[in-house]
């Protein structure tokens, strides 16, 4: 049964994923990346981290989408022009085929070995989710937290910086 | 029964999807999209691996690739609001201000 669902879903993220990719408006392509989102975030919820999938949700398809389709409406970008059309598309058809086949070819021939921790399902139920991450995020990984809040603030001056009129 | 197999191969078709997009596609916007789905297949990859080897590792990572997605979404989409602004355009085949 959670095979058959696993199945749905990812049948349902990939052709979003499609969509993304060779939707002609780019209003569609926002939509099927949205779809995807919620996608990834179901497989997040199958996978025991439910703060992840909210964070997914909230993150992802809440303030970056939002941030796009903004964008989208501010440019006013109807569909794309086909008329510059190259034989770009064979090329990078083939290398992207190259990227899926080695990947493929490294996880059908490689084993999944590592350090083996302790926090089981079970663990994740019994404490919750948000009290782990926040546990390791605030000792072990506390410098690259305070990093990576350096870099949105930074982030946000750049943003400001470039998007006001007299650039 | 589900693997990690299954969603490191979910991930890898997602991925190659998301490479085909950047180089195919010539709208900015929609190549950053693709972008970003590359980084959520990368995201569910971690995900799986932290799931399967039971340690946090991987979720925190996840919480800095999120983090740095969202800095890039702010300074690209300023990019590319600058740049329309200069051009009328966002096709990356019209990006040539620094080709000789």
């Amino acid at each position: 049964m959670e095979l058959i669902f696993f199945y749905l879903i990812a049948i349902v993220a990939v052709a979003s994923g499609f969509l993304v990719i060779r939707c002609q408006s780019p209003v569609n392509s926002a939509l099927g990346l949205v779809n995807t989102f919620f996608c990834l975030a179901i497989f997040y919820v199958m996978l025991h981290a439910p703060f992840m999938a909210a964070i997914q949700i909230m993150v992802y398809a809440g303030a970056i989408m939002v941030l796009i389709i903004f964008v989208i409406m501010l440019l006013n970008l109807g569909t794309e022009a086909r008329k510059r059309y190259t034989t770009g598309v064979v090329w990078s058809a083939i290398a992207s085929l190259l990227v899926l086949f080695n990947v493929m070819y490294f996880i059908k021939r490689g084993r999944v070995t590592g350090a083996e921790g302790d926090i089981t399902s079970y663990t994740v139920e019994s404490v919750g989710h948000v009290e782990l991450i926040g546990k390791a995020l605030f000792t072990e990984y506390l410098l690259p937290f305070e990093i990576a809040s350096i870099l949105l603030l930074v982030a946000i001056v750049g943003a400001v910086v470039l998007a006001k009129k007299e650039v | 029964m589900i693997t990690v197999y299954h969603y490191m191969t979910v991930a890898a078709i997602l991925f190659a999807m998301g490479t085909y997009g950047v180089l195919t596609r010539r709208n900015a916007i929609v190549i950053f999209m693709c972008i970003e789905l590359m980084l959520n297949s990368v995201n569910l990859t971690f995900i799986a691996l932290s799931s399967h080897l039971q340690n946090m590792d991987g979720q925190v990572f996840v919480l800095f690739v999120m983090a740095v997605a969202a800095a890039e979404a702010g300074v690209g989409l300023a990019l590319m609001i600058a740049f329309y602004r200069n051009r009328d355009s966002i096709d990356v085949d019209d990006i040539n201000l620094m080709k000789l």
